[in-house]
């Protein structure tokens, strides 16, 4: 009987014998599974070839590149206010941290200073991005987590309000262009400010519910707790940034260690998580979701009326030289690094992307547990193939 | 032969209209004494065989049929149900608010390709779905549906009911196998553990009941509970209940088709009316699992007021209403937790229950011809004892039992870690 199930092509389990003592304990063969790109829990078109002891992961080979779409190339020939619609299409379920990140390294090329209340927008509106990130990031590991959706549902509720917010702004939902050069597109219509309280006002809640849902389940307690643990080392030696390397117990937040726009002048903590597991990264996103709410607040105070665009010549040439910029990302460090040859067009145009960088964890964490397991810590390092294949 | 006709008012009317005779007068023709002629049938005598046939296969026929009537509205239930637990609406489409939808659906599959893989093994993989349908049909031979309706009740009613639903576990796993997918094998095997695993604690928890009814048939459980046994029994309804969550391959035990792990686990490669076999056993045995709790625990179709038979669908679709609620709540068991709780866990308490109940019926029951009886207060007594007896157990080990498991011990060399500079 054949069962196509090419035992025969896998490789020897005596290998894996000699790597890892304890596997292939019983007399079978390794098997070698495709996950992915075409799979329901690989976040986008992320391939892994697995090979398995039974249910056990013996090794994992990423492939990426599924998505390669060229962003930086494509830069190199688009004036400095035309590559912001490629940044929305680089992290696209964060748009807006990416248009801010890559403003500020022209910015800095360019030697411009945006106006207060522009700074403010930009914050407002990154820190409500950050939101929206981390409900997509919650939802889709839960749902990894096989809770069918339902923690999914609550959490795109929550984002369609934030979407809708950044309609107003900017008209666009998903790919916003909403920050330019020196400043933002426009400044917040009127209506806006009253829907952004009754938001700030209802989303504690919505995140206590989150809480009561789930987080002391025992099923997602006991799948989560001690799995794949990321060690501080580990982690400072991967550049690992962002939630995960908190969640290890590092508390680095480049929006307190190098405070960029207005975060100097608005309090809030930062959240650690300790032991760097699965449950850790689930949870310190739900902590960064109400920090980021004081934020938010403290801006909607402290914001005064005022221009929204500096003074800029229509057809940016920055000045030959070049610039870094990096910003604290819903998914770690996003830098943006512009060379300028004063021209209208950056002359390169490199992407430190952080979940591309935290991805290469993955396969250290994963080796030896199941494959769930393996679902559950992709999921929880929160990568988004735009960023990652670009 | 006439046995069968005593309780069951399903087949009497028929079987009698066909076949009634001097020989069945007792059963057939109402007030009918000794020496009084009886009611005749159309058939000749010596052909009861023939009536028999007849009035078996239009039972069969008419039950099998509203079951699946049943079965599409549940579907169409538990779609509209989820929507509501996930904030959104649910099938609204498809006629007047969404009812056409299982139609559609059926519809849809009838008239889709059904492919089978290059590398797949042809006969299993088409016996398989057929397999799964026919044995949790099987289950609806032995049920009662309401007061003497029924299609058998034969005495091993409830080992043949176990019998039967554990073919289900050899139907999951030829499909995995037949496949040639890698991750149908994935979930063929996983079903091979967890369906054979919980069988174990599924079985123990029903010996409870045995004990205390008497009889292993379904109807006379249904009699002998002058209580609900869901107050004898806590400890068995939860195992049972937790085990038949497994048995279906319900959340939060359905890592045989876990779509985030394996992406449709051993029915990856089905497609058309043989997805659809797989999808109506899954649905369907919600229903007919709800229909054994609500037999063997909640005093199936007994109930004041209302007829029997519309308190067994209330009793089933209330049930049926936990399963739905469970699935859109709890995150899935990995499976080697899955298999830790079944044995850890289900399989003492359930060892235990026997114990308490076996204990309980010696103590409390007073001999009675070859059985035991209860007084009114020695059933509370009991009820009293088994709740206290079910939180304590599950309390202690839930403390107790631990179902991580650690993982494999990687040397260094086999990472690819990043030494610091």
């Amino acid at each position: 009987m054949t069962t196509g199930l090419g035992l025969s092509a896998a490789p020897p389990g005596e290998r894996y014998k000699r790597l890892l003592p304890g596997a292939m304990s019983m007399r079978s063969e390794p098997v070698t599974v495709n996950v992915g790109p075409q799979h329901p829990s690989t976040h986008g078109v992320f391939r892994l070839r697995v090979t398995f002891d039974g249910e056990i992961i013996l090794d994992v080979e990423p492939i990426f590149g599924y998505l390669h779409r060229g962003s930086e190339k494509l830069a190199e020939e688009r004036t400095y206010t035309q590559v912001i619609t490629l940044t929305d299409r680089l992290d696209y379920v964060a748009s807006m941290t990416n248009n801010q990140a890559y403003v500020l390294a022209a910015e800095k090329l360019a030697g411009l200073r945006p106006p207060e209340r522009a700074m403010y927008l930009r914050v407002i509106a990154a820190e409500l991005q950050r939101i929206a990130s981390h409900l997509m990031a919650t939802g889709f590991l839960l749902n990894d987590l096989g809770a069918f959706a339902t923690p999914l549902m609550y959490c795109f509720r929550e984002r369609e309000k934030i979407l809708d917010l950044f309609e107003m702004l900017c008209g666009a939902r998903i790919t916003l262009s909403y920050m330019r050069v020196g400043g933002v597109f426009q400044d917040a219509p009127e209506d806006f400010w009253p829907a952004l309280r009754k938001f700030l006002k209802e989303m504690p809640g919505y995140i206590d519910e989150y809480e009561a849902l789930l987080v002391e389940n025992e099923i997602l307690v006991t799948r989560t707790r001690g799995v794949s643990v990321l060690t501080v080392d580990h982690a400072l030696n991967a550049s690992v940034t962002g939630p995960m390397l908190r969640a290890s117990g590092f508390p680095w937040d480049l929006r307190v260690v190098d405070p960029y726009e207005v975060y100097d002048r608005v309090r809030f903590d930062v959240p650690v998580g300790k032991a760097g597991d699965n449950y850790d990264r689930f949870k310190i996103r739900l902590d960064e979701m109400r920090q980021s709410l004081r934020i938010v607040e403290q801006c909607v105070e402290q914001i005064e009326p005022g221009p929204v665009r500096a003074e800029s010549p229509a057809l940016l040439r920055p000045p030959a030289g070049d610039a870094y910029a990096r910003i604290e990302g819903p998914k770690g460090e996003l830098g943006f690094y512009l060379v300028s040859d004063g021209s209208i067009a950056p002359y390169r145009f490199k992407l430190r992307a952080p979940s591309f960088i935290n991805l290469t964890v993955l396969r250290d964490l994963v080796i030896g547990w199941k494959l769930a397991d393996m679902i559950v810590t992709l999921g929880s390092i929160d990568i988004n193939m735009g960023e990652v294949d670009r | 032969m006439n046995a069968f006709l005593a309780g069951n008012s399903l087949m009497r009317g028929l079987y009698c209209w066909l076949a009634a005779n001097q020989g069945n007068a007792q059963e057939c023709s109402p007030g009918w004494q000794p020496g009084m002629a009886a009611r005749d049938g159309l058939l000749p005598a010596g052909w009861e065989w023939l009536a028999f046939a007849v009035t078996a296969s239009v039972a069969a026929f008419l039950v099998l049929n509203l079951f699946l009537l049943l079965a599409m509205f549940y579907t169409y239930l538990e779609r509209r149900l989820i929507g509501r637990f996930q904030v959104r609406i649910g099938p609204n489409r498809t006629g007047p608010w969404g009812l056409l939808q299982p139609v559609a659906d059926a519809i849809k599959l009838l008239t889709k390709e059904s492919i089978i893989p290059d590398g797949a093994d042809r006969w299993l993989f088409n016996l398989a779905p057929i397999a799964m349908v026919v044995t949790m049909f099987m289950v609806l031979a032995v049920l009662p549906f309401g007061e003497g309706t029924f299609i058998a009740d034969i005495n091993v009613g409830l080992l043949f009911l176990i019998a039967v639903t554990s073919v289900n576990a050899l139907a999951v796993f030829m499909a995995g196998v037949a496949s040639g997918n890698r991750y149908a094998m994935f979930g063929g095997v996983r079903a091979v553990a967890q369906l054979i695993s919980y069988e174990v604690p599924m079985v123990l928890s029903v010996v409870g009941v045995l004990l205390l009814a008497g009889s292993l048939s379904l109807v006379d459980i249904v009699n002998a509970q002058r209580v609900p046994f869901l107050l004898l029994q806590p400890l068995g309804f939860f195992i049972f209940v937790v085990g038949a969550s497994a048995e279906m391959n319900r959340p939060p035990f359905d890592t045989l088709e876990a779509e985030s792990e394996i992406v449709a686990g051993y029915h990856t490669e089905y497609s058309g009316m043989k997805f659809g076999y797989f999808w109506l056993a899954e649905y369907s045995a919600v229903l007919t699992t709800s229909g054994v709790i609500a037999t063997l625990f909640l005093n199936g179709w007994q109930g004041p007021l209302l007829p029997s038979h519309v308190w067994f669908l209330l009793k089933v679709f209330g049930l049926a209403f936990v399963f739905i609620w469970v699935r859109s709540t709890l995150p899935r068991v990995r499976i080697d937790q899955t298999m830790a709780f079944a044995w850890k866990f289900l399989l003492p308490l359930g060892l235990l229950n026997i114990f308490v109940t076996a204990a309980e019926i010696l103590v409390l029951g007073q001999p009675q011809g070859e059985g035991r009886v209860f007084s009114t207060g020695g059933l509370w007594l009991m009820a009293g004892i088994n709740v206290t007896v079910t939180i304590g157990s599950v309390a202690v080990f839930s403390r107790l039992v631990s179902l991580r498991t650690p993982a494999l011990p990687v040397p260094a060399a086999h990472l690819s870690r990043v030494e610091a500079r």
